[in-house]
């Protein structure tokens, strides 16, 4: 909402355009005026994140790439939320997962449709590609936390053209790389060792969603905030298919469970 | 809603403000290298990018080359280290088109140097050796700290690694005091060959005992021909 009493505090651009360009400009929403005032005012609006997403897992294999994140946000210590769409779909041949602060991911989904339908309006046969996403985000990453107002997550960012996988992952600080196997947060310290041993070149799509699925379970055994309900995103050079949430066969029937006072002994 | 146009105030946040901290920086680790010879200058960094504890992954280039006979090695802080390369990259190309050549080394030099006391009070945590060859075709070397101040040398290390690879530099590179006469040349009097061996050599050293080196060396080596690169793994534990 504008009134023209504002006109002396709205900024000629949007936060972030001078990183694309556009012939129109979309409609001035507060949350960009909100954001594009801390470069005037110190604004903090996230020093702590809400409502967050755990682990994404991504690995290259022969048709292109794989992506898998589990469907909860976490409030804290809570499962508050357990059907979130942690990966999105970003243009036809890219995929952005992320973990971190839930609203932030929206928030960038909401920026790379705008990018995508300004890229597209060109329509100069050229579209962007997952590379170019990638390299973009890390950006709009980089110039946030330069202000002292991050986005909150880590992303992943896969993607397929013109024959050439990609596969890269972005953190709210702006560290980037690309590699042939990715894992944000826990899945550093779980999943990475697992892809680190068992990932090979050119894995059929079956021996890939096996291998995530491996990672995910472990995941789902010793993160706290992980659940037993993920997706799974099959990128290629054709188009981005997230799968229906289903769950993972896990294994709680082990002795030490049966009796679980067995062993207990005083009041506590 | 009415607001008024007022510059940053730098206290607007409570001092009890609990919740989780965030620091704009993190130290992506890695060592790098560099050797100025006669008429060839080597460069080398290892591959490895962490961060805390953990590797993000074990195959990173920290080197980069701006311009065809100067080459930037960086380690530290990754995102400002590639933010900072980019920046070099866009100076260097309007260079180009307002003077119709390439920058020489040493222009580089400075240049880089201006470019990181330019943000002297939020510094690129960036740890930089700049190699290549003067000139008069020379290998030179420079060596820089995060926020700019720099100096030229036959060979420098940055990084994590540096103070278990400097000694080693110095015991087998060091020339005499710039106080005896007559002058000597500050370049070194090793082959490029010899050059590249050593550097293997410490690179190979300093991933025994620095957690963050290991996995692979990538050496560039810069002379009159042109650029070559080699590549070497190293333990990866």
């Amino acid at each position: 909402m504008r009134s023209s009493k504002l006109i002396s505090v709205v900024p000629r651009t949007l936060p972030e355009s001078h990183l694309y360009s556009f012939h129109f400009i979309p409609t001035l929403r507060s949350i960009d005026f909100f954001q594009s005032l801390s470069a005037y005012v110190a604004v903090s609006m996230s020093r702590q994140p809400y409502v967050t997403g755990t682990s994404v897992l991504g690995l290259i294999y022969e048709g292109g790439v794989l992506i898998a994140a589990d469907t909860a946000g976490s409030y804290g210590s809570t499962t508050r939320f357990k059907s979130v769409e942690r990966m999105k779909a970003v243009s036809n041949n890219t995929l952005l997962g992320a973990s971190g602060e839930i609203s932030d991911f929206q928030a960038i989904t909401q920026l790379l449709d705008r990018l995508i339908v300004a890229d597209a309006m060109w329509d100069d046969g050229n579209d962007l590609g997952p590379l170019d996403i990638h390299n973009y985000l890390t950006r709009v990453m980089y110039n946030r936390r330069n202000k002292f107002d991050p986005l909150w997550n880590t992303l992943i960012l896969g993607g397929v053209k013109n024959g050439v996988k990609h596969l890269g992952s972005v953190s709210m600080i702006g560290v980037h790389y690309v590699d042939n196997h990715i894992a944000t947060g826990f899945g550093i310290h779980l999943a990475q060792p697992i892809f680190r041993e068992e990932w090979k070149e050119n894995m059929t799509l079956e021996e890939g969603t096996r291998l995530l699925e491996k990672a995910l379970l472990v995941l789902f055994y010793r993160d706290r905030s992980a659940i037993n309900k993920i997706q799974v995103a099959n990128v290629t050079e054709d188009g981005v298919h997230i799968s229906q949430p289903y769950a993972l066969k896990s294994e709680w029937n082990l002795e030490a469970f049966k009796n679980p006072t067995a062993s207990a002994a005083g009041s506590w | 809603m009415s607001m008024v146009f007022a510059p940053r105030m730098a206290e607007a946040a409570p001092s009890s403000h609990a919740g989780a901290s965030w620091s704009p920086y993190d130290n992506n680790g890695g060592t790098c290298v560099a050797i100025a010879g006669a008429d060839y200058c080597v460069i080398a960094a290892d591959t490895r990018m962490s961060t805390g504890f953990s590797i993000l992954t074990r195959d990173y280039s920290k080197i980069h080359q701006i311009t065809e006979k100067c080459v930037l090695a960086s380690s530290g802080f990754q995102a400002d280290v590639r933010s900072l390369q980019k920046n070099l990259d866009a100076r260097h190309q309007i260079y180009q088109h307002q003077h119709n050549k390439q920058m020489s080394c040493p222009a580089m030099a400075q240049l880089l140097s201006n470019t990181l006391y330019y943000k002297r009070f939020f510094p690129y945590y960036a740890f930089n050796v700049l190699g290549g060859l003067d000139n008069e075709g020379k290998g030179c070397v420079y060596t820089y700290d995060a926020v700019g101040s720099y100096e030229r040398s036959g060979y420098s290390s940055q990084g994590s690694g540096q103070t278990l690879i400097m000694p080693v530099l110095d015991n087998q590179l060091k020339s005499a005091s710039p106080l005896v006469l007559p002058p000597r040349e500050s370049s070194t009097p090793l082959t490029e060959n010899e050059a590249v061996d050593l550097i293997k050599d410490t690179f190979a050293s300093a991933a025994e005992r620095d957690i963050y080196t290991g996995d692979g060396v990538e050496i560039v080596i810069i002379n009159k021909d042109g650029i070559r690169r080699e590549t070497m793994p190293l333990k990866r534990d």
